[in-house]
């Protein structure tokens, strides 16, 4: 055996290692100007383009409308949509064609059709149609207007008496066709869903990076050569960025609540604890992805390949279960799905942990997963 | 020094290596390489680009797994026992490898943590009061300059107490007088009883080493103090001094073309030529001893003409 001239091994060599990795990551993070930046400013930016820039009951749509008779009933129908600000009647079409040549061309995203005869069948007890075509690819957008028509029609012909004693009921139908997208979402959780994905953005990037830059640099055969072991390694280079996250999460709550009011109905620690629980999960993919790639610019693709999913299929964007079910099981597969349904139901419902016994599982499950692949996929030679 | 001694007691060799093969994408970087290296000494490690040492060097560490052959490293198993060999030697890599957006004291406090040295803070401070760097602890590495990067670098591989460091090229792109003073703490180093492993392109650093070994294509050619690789080679050597530069030129065509003649290598005003075969390069400078302006002496070889006849000889038998 060797005789040693150096000092003997310390004890609890596992967390002192780690500690010093972590301390140097904290280091080099306060350094990277940018990334500083990156980590206070995506959450700011996002926040104020979500809830100042982007409306969710949008006023003053465009709207066509196509009259094939002039009556009072129809001018006071018109009237109350003018009233509710939703709509704006930009366009006097004369024919059905024009109305759907307005529509695909963008030029109003509603057309309302009063029909010839309307009047009379009201009056007639008739119950006729009066439709409204609405552009719906953007459900957010004619989503308010749509469900403001109801309350609409009342308003309208509380002022003709002779109809409403006519008709115990609505003396006429709306007829509401939501063009392009029959499906429409609420809008009532913008700043939860944020939350979730401005994490996935920042925590993925972060550690996919992480690995990769060492390599880059060159330090990465410097740090093999040392006895320090993967598992320490992926430890000190997740945690500092656990904190980082938790600060990001706290600040976009912080914000929805200050600026936009948003409700936290449930338990805050409880939405602690899981919050970081999924930005430990999405620590850990990312982390996953930089022991996978090659170089810096990999590791950033393979995050946005896996970002965009995320997007898409979780829920934040489209209703999760409009879905087709091929993109459900996508879904389930995608932390951000969870985080959604936790972050959502803590602050808007309420929820508690037995609610969400499921989704934490899940994301317990992914992390793991993502863990242990990467502690196997990393290089612990340069061969 | 006698270096040939033949039964050194087991623990007094540090590198003990066999039959160690790499293999890279089916070519092979690193053939059949056996060596010993002994306690305390400096030893160089020299061979043309791309010839494998710094594949040989990961080896040793156990950055690298040979594909065959076996060996240890300070005792330890360098298949089996990476982990051992990593606490006790120091690899100081070819490329600056220490952090450059931390500060002088973080890379060294950092390596102090990660090898479990108590008062990891009071080591770095030591560490650079040693290297002289006292009041720039905390400049930022990426503002240091080449030579003062190299010696950080070394302090770094050295903080941990190693029994054995491995250098790769440590001195690539440093000045004389940086080179001079790095070579000067290789040898307190030594004197401490460290083993040094190092390699370099450098003839005046191979002549500072204690052994050498020469590495062309993967195979090792030749091992052992700088004379006896010089006589090993049998090189005869002569010099060809004239002051005529379109004379030199014809002599050194018509010289490198000649029968039994192995090296022609101009050095200003003069020619060193060189052959293993001494009756035929007798023969080829024949026509030259009786020409007029042409001084012909003989004169002994230097390791650059050895190391120049070595790889010219691999280049024959490898390629």
């Amino acid at each position: 055996m060797p005789h040693s001239t150096a000092p003997p091994l310390k004890g609890g060599g596992l967390w002192r290692r780690t500690y010093a990795m972590l301390l140097k990551e904290f280091i080099q993070l306060r350094r990277d100007r940018i990334s500083f930046a990156m980590i206070v400013m995506i959450p700011l930016v996002q926040l104020l383009v979500f809830g100042y820039a982007i409306n969710t009951t949008p006023r003053n749509l465009p709207t066509a409308v196509l009259l094939q008779e002039h009556t009072d009933l129809g001018r006071s129908i018109l009237a109350a949509m003018k009233n509710t600000r939703y709509f704006k009647v930009t366009q006097l079409p004369r024919t059905e064609a024009e109305v759907d040549h307005l529509l695909a061309s963008g030029t109003v995203l509603f057309a309302v059709e009063i029909p010839a005869g309307f009047e009379r069948a009201v009056r007639r007890g008739d119950n006729p149609s009066l439709l409204v075509i609405a552009d719906a690819t953007d459900p957010v957008a004619s989503g308010s207007a749509v469900s403001a028509l109801g309350p609409l029609v009342q308003s309208a012909l509380s002022h003709d008496r002779d109809v409403m004693a006519s008709s115990i009921t609505t003396p006429f139908n709306v007829e509401i066709h939501a063009r392009y997208n029959p499906a429409g979402t609420t809008q009532l959780n913008i700043v939860p869903g944020l939350v979730g994905t401005i994490l996935t953005m920042t925590m993925l990037i972060f550690t996919a990076l992480s690995v990769t830059r060492e390599i880059e640099r060159g330090t990465m055969e410097s740090l093999l050569a040392m006895p320090i072991s993967p598992f320490e390694i992926m430890l000190g280079k997740i945690i500092p960025y656990i904190v980082v996250g938790f600060v990001q999460a706290a600040l976009i709550i912080g914000i929805g609540i200050a600026l936009f009011d948003v409700p936290i109905f449930g338990s805050l620690l409880l939405l602690a604890v899981l919050s970081t629980l999924f930005i430990a999960t999405n620590l850990s993919i990312g982390y996953t992805f930089s022991t996978v790639a090659q170089n810096q610019l990999q590791a950033i693709q393979m995050s946005f390949m896996f970002f965009l999913p995320n997007i898409l299929l979780s829920g934040f964007m489209f209703p999760f279960s409009g879905m087709p079910q091929w993109a459900q099981w996508v879904g389930e597969c995608l932390p951000l799905t969870h985080y959604l349904r936790i972050v959502r139901a803590i602050m808007l419902k309420g929820s508690t942990l037995p609610d969400l016994r499921y989704d934490t599982i899940a994301l317990f499950v992914l992390m793991l997963v993502a863990m242990t692949i990467a502690v196997t996929r990393f290089r612990r030679t340069l061969d | 020094m006698n270096v040939q001694t033949g039964v050194a007691p087991a623990s007094d060799i540090v590198i003990d290596v066999e039959h160690l093969t790499k293999t890279f994408d089916g070519r092979a970087v690193v053939r059949d390489l056996s060596m010993q290296v002994r306690r305390g000494m400096i030893y160089g490690f020299l061979g043309p680009n791309g010839s494998g040492k710094t594949t040989t060097i990961r080896m040793l560490c156990g950055l690298l797994t040979p594909d065959s052959g076996r060996g240890t490293c300070l005792g330890y198993d360098i298949r089996t026992q990476a982990r051992q060999i990593k606490r006790h030697v120091g690899y100081m890599t070819q490329r600056f490898s220490l952090y450059e957006d931390l500060s002088v004291r973080e890379n060294l406090e950092f390596i102090a943590r990660i090898y479990g040295i108590p008062r990891p803070v009071q080591a770095a401070r030591d560490a650079i009061a040693r290297l002289g760097l006292a009041g720039r602890g905390n400049q930022l590495a990426r503002e240091l300059s080449g030579g003062w990067k190299q010696r950080l670098a070394l302090s770094a591989c050295t903080l941990p107490s190693p029994q054995l460091l491995l250098l790769d090229e440590p001195t690539a792109g440093v000045d004389p007088k940086a080179r001079r003073d790095f070579w000067n703490e290789i040898h307190g180093l030594a004197a401490e009883g460290l083993t040094v492993l190092v390699s370099t392109h450098y003839m005046d650093e191979a002549e500072r080493c204690h052994e050498i070994a020469y590495i062309a294509y993967g195979n090792l050619l030749a091992t052992g103090t700088v004379d006896e690789v010089i006589t090993a080679a049998h090189l005869t050597t002569y010099t060809l001094t004239s002051r005529d530069s379109a004379m030199m030129t014809r002599l050194t065509d018509e010289l490198a073309h000649a029968p039994g003649v192995d090296m022609v290598a101009p050095f200003g005003n003069s020619l060193h030529v060189a052959s293993r075969d001494a009756a035929a390069l007798e023969r080829a400078l024949a026509p030259y001893r009786q020409q007029p302006g042409i001084d012909v002496a003989k004169a002994s070889a230097s390791l650059e003409d050895v190391f120049i006849d070595l790889m010219s000889r691999a280049q024959d038998n490898f390629q």
